[in-house]
């Protein structure tokens, strides 16, 4: 109990620092757009193809639920509810954790290992600065993008079986979900995402920085870091799903 | 002239091990020091203390002037930039390339126009003969290639003190040679000082001025490598010859050897699934 309290302020406390070195990282726009690509970019792939099958997998599911009740003209809200509010924040975040936030421990584990940013600190450079903190914002920025990516091809994988192969009318799909979902859940879906953005990038590289300078180390820093982050992701979804009740 | 390096009565423990007790030790402006002693003597203990990584539990660390214990952070920082460092692996950045290594100090600290930069690497490449090797990225480099460029990059800044951690550990004989030969044209040529931290006896004793031979938290004894070799105590002896017997033993304390084999219950109770 007392070493989760102090593993928390410890996590809290490099959360400050992070912060604070943000402010200078932000002067170099090169180093946070090229992390932006690391993490964001190379996530890209998973995500989209993650977000068709779970969409394609809503369209049978919902559709078969829905059918039940005699609303398969339902099939528009409740997929686009279920993907804007929590699918496809929670599912990307998870990916990601998974993806980049692994990528990232692993990288600043190694290079702690390799005496990189020791060598930063002697040449009086800050690896906060240079290399924490674009990477953090680079996450942050990257998460909404991808959760966005996610509920597009989410959506058109819903559209894909709900509409082609179960037979629910295009128009009825797209119009209900239009009149149904408004600013409030996108605005629910993206603070989700900017929250798990924070964690997710938090948690990775805070194991990394953290990780001890051996190859048992770094592996461990990466396990810690999808444990941490996947825990962390779920429990703020549930305090946020509560609190825009 | 004034030390460029003073160290005086330096105590210094990690956690409950006391690495220097009473650490005494004067490096001349433009010398080429040595710093030698087996290994776990606390010599890279030593080099984070003159770079202000870590700082002395008693007693006062001075470079260039200034008690690096003291100093608030951006004056620390400040005198990193006069101190250059090589690390024992190089520590390069793995994910730019060779050129990109040696101008990072430089495109940190001063607002150089890309011309001037690419001139100024180029020629600190070609005075560790690397300049073709630009291109190349960290992972495709041997290790003496590694040093040498980690090497340009500490004399990028045009440090003041340049700090070797073991610059030979673990390069072929000729990498050696080259490295050997680069520190001490480096030293004379640009009027660096160099302080050497090695256990390579004849390779850091053909090069250096004055050398330290710390064992147990101290200083056991200093001099010229002639006068250290011309040394009678035997555990100076023994490290400059690398005999294995002598006052420093071989082995980690333990247990009484016969004892331990004896112990004919201990054999029985392992034996038993």
């Amino acid at each position: 109990m007392i070493a989760a309290l102090r593993s928390m302020g410890a996590v809290t406390l490099f959360l400050l620092k992070v912060l604070a070195a943000c402010g200078p990282a932000l002067r170099r726009p090169g180093l946070i757009i090229r992390q932006v690509y690391n993490s964001g970019g190379r996530s890209l792939i998973i995500i989209m193809l993650c977000g068709v099958v779970v969409g394609m997998i809503m369209g049978l599911a919902f559709s078969d639920m829905l059918a039940r009740f005699g609303s398969e003209s339902a099939l528009g809200v409740a997929a686009g509810m279920a993907l804007l509010k929590e699918l496809g924040p929670v599912l990307t975040a998870l990916l990601f954790a998974g993806r980049a936030g692994t990528s990232l421990a692993s990288e600043i584990g190694l290079m702690r290992a390799t005496d990189q940013l020791t060598a930063m600190q002697v040449m009086a450079v800050d690896p906060m600065r240079n290399v924490v903190a674009p990477r953090f914002l680079g996450g942050v920025i990257a998460m909404p993008l991808l959760v966005a990516i996610f509920n597009i091809m989410g959506l058109f994988g819903t559209q894909l079986i709900g509409v082609s192969v179960m037979g629910v009318d295009a128009g009825t799909f797209w119009s209900q979900m239009q009149n149904a979902l408004d600013v409030g859940d996108v605005g629910e879906g993206l603070v989700k995402s900017l929250v798990f953005g924070v964690a997710c990038t938090l948690m990775a590289v805070y194991q990394g920085y953290h990780a001890a300078p051996t190859a048992e180390g770094v592996g461990l820093a990466t396990t810690r870091t999808v444990i941490s982050s996947s825990v962390l992701v779920l429990l703020f979804d549930y305090m946020l799903t509560a609190a825009f009740l | 002239m004034p030390p460029v390096v003073e160290v005086r009565g330096v105590r210094y423990s990690a956690g409950s091990r006391q690495i220097f007790d009473g650490l005494d030790l004067t490096v001349r402006q433009g010398s080429i020091t040595a710093v030698m002693g087996p290994s776990g003597t606390g010599k890279t203990t030593l080099l984070r203390l003159l770079t202000g990584q870590v700082f002395a539990s008693a007693g006062s660390v001075q470079v260039l002037g200034q008690d690096v214990a003291l100093l608030p952070r951006a004056e620390l920082f400040a005198l990193r930039r006069r101190m250059g460092m090589l690390f024992q692996n190089g520590a390069l950045l793995t994910d730019i390339d060779v050129f990109e290594n040696v101008a990072f100090p430089v495109r940190e600290h001063a607002r150089l126009p890309e011309p001037v930069l690419r001139r100024l690497v180029l020629m600190k490449l070609e005075a560790v003969g690397l300049r073709g090797a630009e291109k190349l990225m960290p992972q495709e480099l041997s290790g003496g290639m590694a040093r040498r460029v980690a090497l340009a990059r500490a004399i990028v800044m045009d440090p003041e003190v340049l700090i070797y951690d073991e610059p030979f550990v673990g390069l072929d004989p000729v990498s050696m040679g080259i490295i050997v030969q680069l520190i001490k044209r480096l030293n004379d040529a640009l009027g660096i000082t160099s302080i050497v931290v090695s256990h390579d006896v004849p390779e850091v004793g053909s090069i250096a001025d004055y050398s330290y031979l710390l064992a147990g938290g101290k200083v056991i004894a200093q001099g010229t490598t002639p006068e250290l070799n011309a040394s009678t105590d035997p555990s100076v002896r023994q490290f400059m010859q690398g005999t294995s017997d002598g006052p420093v033993s071989f082995h980690y304390p333990a247990d009484d050897y016969v004892g331990a084999l004896l112990d004919a219950s201990d054999i029985g109770r392992r034996a038993r699934p």
